[in-house]
């Protein structure tokens, strides 16, 4: 065996050679992980559709119609089924980017035995962040896919709606790995149902920002999860704007810098 | 040396074991020890969560709601309507919350059982300690939430001083079975299944956000036949002031009777469990 | 001319000063060592001398606060990645997937480096075979044995045919059986000329496994040599050890003191005499009226060199 010397371009395919290209591998192994218990992480996409089936229907009984974006009024239902689909994209990536992400740090020490390899932080930033997004896919498919069948999609501009779902996941994904990377205990993890349980009931995804005193109302408009909810809900009820280009740099800008934080913290954590 | 006497137990004197009401208590101060350390780390959840859940749906979706009328709800705002269902709901989940990842985990995760199972503690008292515990932590969840329910006025009727012990004795009903259950496990998958299978709808489908009278007439005898139902049903009667005694007995029988046989089943399963 | 340049050893790392600092506490204080192709390097020194820190600065995981590295020819903070696809390593602690199976655990970690799958499964099959795992090949990891997972984690370690594999404390924590079928995997491994680098704090295993070896202490590398050359320099064929009761230990050593051995060195519970023939200086020691508890003549181990370099037992 002669050593060659070492270029530093070097080290494998032009792929691998992507910065972040090689993480794609750590989420092989997840997908090789999970196809175990495929039965409950696919279970998960069963809780947006119990929401839309009893607040969507069941209280839209007693609402009627609500005031959509286009101005016109739309049954409750329908108004309520965009929300939960960017809520069905956030809770698929929730999981993945936070609980999960801080045993494998802490715990399973999986990190320790990838970075021993080619991969580097910022490979296994990008393939969690990668895989908790493809989980978000894993429950905004099938959501859309009843809101097609129960009638509740107004608009080819729906064709959006995947992709939007997919940016609302990015953005929760890579917060969420960010935020864990600081995360020191177990306890830590009470704030993040903190901040996702009001972020679900208060980021107009079951009536609209109307209801609030205007102050309120400025405030959950910063919220990253209300501009998903806008987005989804301009898409899927035919009433596009360029503002939603705004909405949607908004969360990729967050989820540009939740991914950098992330390498970042990886790497002093554990390339220390 | 000095010799030491030893003293030996005189032939035909047993030991006195305590009785069991004392034995529970014992197992039931552990949790408490515990609880001392960790009571910071859940008190925001336990508080803030159905306050959270009382805004948004209450009074958030309640303006929608009102506007387009309430007769269906029987004239009362939607708030009025959703409050003691919120109550119920949060008395449920603390019911479960209490008995089925902490039992797990008293067996595989911190061995808690284990540990206590080797001393005079029989494992009935070890599940009595526990749901003790439980009983507590339901109780004081409740309370905080009855007094905010006061404080909005949202309670109409002076039946309302029952709504503590309701919502107690709803958590319990849930929480008394589901320990025996959980006892049996061998990995945690199934609790998973009955939060997002059992617990998630029950919580959306009693009655809780909307009359039954919304469902289909095919399904509602299935809401009747569960126990958050008999749980909102009691605790928006109590709240709202319509409490006729027989649907009320019906009710407390029920939620009773679920407990009864969750008490029965425990000292059986903790029991085989415990002692393998 | 090939015929001479073949002769001249390949050196595969150098390092040159090279320290690691954590904050104010210093761990690696500027040491100079090579690697050469085909050897077995070790380092050898208690808990704390620094010697996982130097592993982890080797395998491109850790940057060196100071000094000069250069591993297969590249800088590790610059080269990392594709300097990385060419080591193995084998850490201290089992970092192996414990929810996946043994095979899983293999292709799953070939794949990290972009392996093929059909070049995985047929190493796999060959390093299952030679690490002795091959019946356990689909089980679960969690409940292998210590020595199965160590087994395991030096198979995974060979998935990409490394030119250079690092072991961190191998056998650490095994039992004396366990031990041994490492030793002779590692044996095997460097006929096939692998180049291993390795730290410990057994002796028996740096005599056992390395060709060369550095005693390190609080992060210096105290000597240099091969195991023979180390026990010939800084201690006696020789070694004889005494032991006698606490309170008669004190008055002993002085009258042995008296004898003027070689060197002596007296420990908490022993008194080491280093001499070229120990038996004889028994016999002067009996001579002298001396009666010990135990008694024991025993060749010279890199214990005994590492006492003289720090003055200090290799196991605290």
């Amino acid at each position: 065996m002669s050593s060659r010397p070492v270029r530093s371009t070097s080290g494998g395919s032009g792929f691998s050679a992507l910065p972040g290209a090689r993480g794609i591998r750590l989420i092989e192994r997840h997908a090789r992980f999970y196809r175990r218990m495929w039965l409950v992480v696919a279970s998960g996409a069963v809780e947006p559709l119990f929401y839309l089936l009893s607040v969507g229907v069941g209280i839209g009984g007693l609402i009627g119609t609500v005031t959509g974006p286009g101005g016109h009024p739309v049954p409750y239902r329908a108004f309520v089924a965009p929300g939960l689909l960017a809520v069905s994209a956030l809770n698929g990536a929730l999981n993945d980017s936070t609980f999960n992400v801080y045993g494998r740090l802490k715990f399973e020490k999986l990190y320790e035995s990838v970075l021993a390899t080619p991969l580097g932080a910022q490979d296994v930033a990008l393939s969690e962040i990668g895989w908790a997004v493809l989980r978000g896919l894993l429950y905004s498919v099938p959501f859309l896919i009843v809101m097609a069948a129960m009638g509740l999609i107004a608009s080819p501009w729906a064709l959006l709606a995947l992709p939007a779902a997919a940016l609302v996941s990015f953005a929760t994904a890579a917060a969420g790995v960010a935020l864990t990377t600081y995360m020191k205990s177990w306890q830590d993890f009470e704030y993040v149902m903190l901040v996702s349980v009001p972020l679900f009931l208060f980021s107009g995804t079951f009536y609209p920002l109307s209801v609030y005193p205007n102050v309120v109302g400025v405030i959950v408009e910063w919220t990253p999860l209300y501009q998903g909810v806008v987005i989804l809900r301009d898409l899927v009820l035919g009433a596009p704007s360029w503002d939603l280009l705004w909405r949607a740099a908004y969360l990729a800008a967050i989820g540009v810098a939740g991914l950098a934080v992330a390498g970042r913290r990886i790497a002093k954590l554990l390339l220390v | 040396m000095a010799a030491t006497s030893v003293r030996v137990a005189a032939p035909g004197a047993r030991p006195k074991l305590p009785g069991p009401l004392e034995l529970s208590i014992r197992a039931f101060r552990c949790w408490l020890v515990m609880y001392r350390r960790t009571w910071r780390a859940s008190i925001w959840s336990s508080i803030l969560g159905p306050l959270f859940y009382l805004g948004a749906m209450g009074y958030g979706l309640g303006s929608l709601v009102d506007k387009h009328g309430t007769a269906s709800l029987g004239g009362v705002p939607y708030v009025v309507f959703v409050a003691p269902a919120v109550l119920a709901a949060h008395s449920m989940n603390s019911g479960l919350s209490n008995a089925m990842f902490p039992v797990f985990g008293g067996i595989h995760w911190n061995k808690i059982y284990i540990a206590a199972r080797a001393t005079m503690l029989r494992p009935v008292d070890i599940y009595r300690g526990h749901l003790l515990f439980a009983t507590m932590r339901i109780a004081m969840n409740a309370a905080c939430f009855v007094v905010f329910l006061g404080a909005f006025g949202l309670i109409k009727s002076w039946w309302g001083v029952f709504l503590l012990p309701a919502s107690v004795l709803l958590g319990v009903a849930f929480a008394a079975p589901i320990a025996a259950w959980a006892v049996t496990l061998r990995t945690q998958t199934p609790m998973n299944y009955v939060i997002r299978f059992g617990s998630l709808p029950l919580m959306l489908f009693s009655g809780t956000f909307f009359p039954l009278s919304q469902l289909p007439a095919w399904i509602r005898p299935l809401a009747y036949a569960t126990p958050l139902w008999h749980g909102v049903a009691l605790c928006r009667a109590l709240c709202l002031g319509n409490v006729t005694l027989g649907a009320a007995a019906i009710h407390v029988g029920y939620l009773v009777a679920l407990t009864a046989v969750g008490l029965w089943a425990g000292s059986r399963t903790y029991y085989r469990r415990l002692y393998v | 001319m090939p015929g001479i340049l073949a002769l001249v050893p390949e050196v595969l790392v150098r390092a040159q000063g090279l320290t690691k600092r954590f904050g104010s506490f210093t761990a690696v204080d500027g040491i100079d060592f090579e690697l050469q192709a085909g050897e077995a390097f070790g380092f050898l020194g208690p808990n704390g001398a620094g010697k996982s820190s130097t592993m982890r600065m080797l395998g491109c995981v850790s940057p060196p606060t100071a000094g000069n590295l250069t591993i297969l020819g590249g800088d590790p903070v610059r080269d990392g990645a594709a300097i990385r696809a060419r080591l193995g390593v084998v850490p201290q602690e089992d970092t192996l997937d414990n929810e996946l199976t043994v095979r899983e655990n293999l292709l799953v970690y070939g794949r990290y480096f972009g392996l093929g799958r059909k070049l995985i499964a047929e190493r796999t099959d060959q390093l299952l075979d030679f690490v002795q795992l091959t019946e356990r090949a689909d089980d679960m990891v969690d409940p292998l044995s210590g020595g199965m997972k160590r087994r395991l984690t030096i198979a995974r370690s060979l998935i990409n045919d490394p030119e250079i594999l690092i072991l961190d404390e191998p056998t650490t924590g095994l039992d004396p059986q366990a031990r041994h079928v490492v030793w002779d995997r590692l044996f095997r491994l460097k006929q096939r000329g692998v180049t291993l680098i390795l730290t410990t704090h057994y002796m028996d295993e740096a005599e056992q496994l390395c060709d060369r070896l550095v005693v390190m202490d609080h992060g210096k590398i105290a000597a240099e040599g091969t195991p023979r050359e180390l026990i010939a320099r800084y201690s006696t064929p020789e070694v004889l050890e005494l032991r006698f009761a606490p309170d008669e230990q004190d008055a002993a050593a002085e009258k042995i003191n008296d004898l003027s051995p070689e060197r002596a060195e007296v420990t908490a519970d022993r008194i080491l005499i280093y001499e070229a023939d120990g038996d004889k200086f028994l016999e002067r020691v009996r001579a002298a009226g001396l009666t010990p508890l135990t008694e024991l003549v025993r060749r010279s181990s890199l214990e005994d060199v590492f006492l003289r370099l720090t003055g200090r037992t290799l196991i605290d």
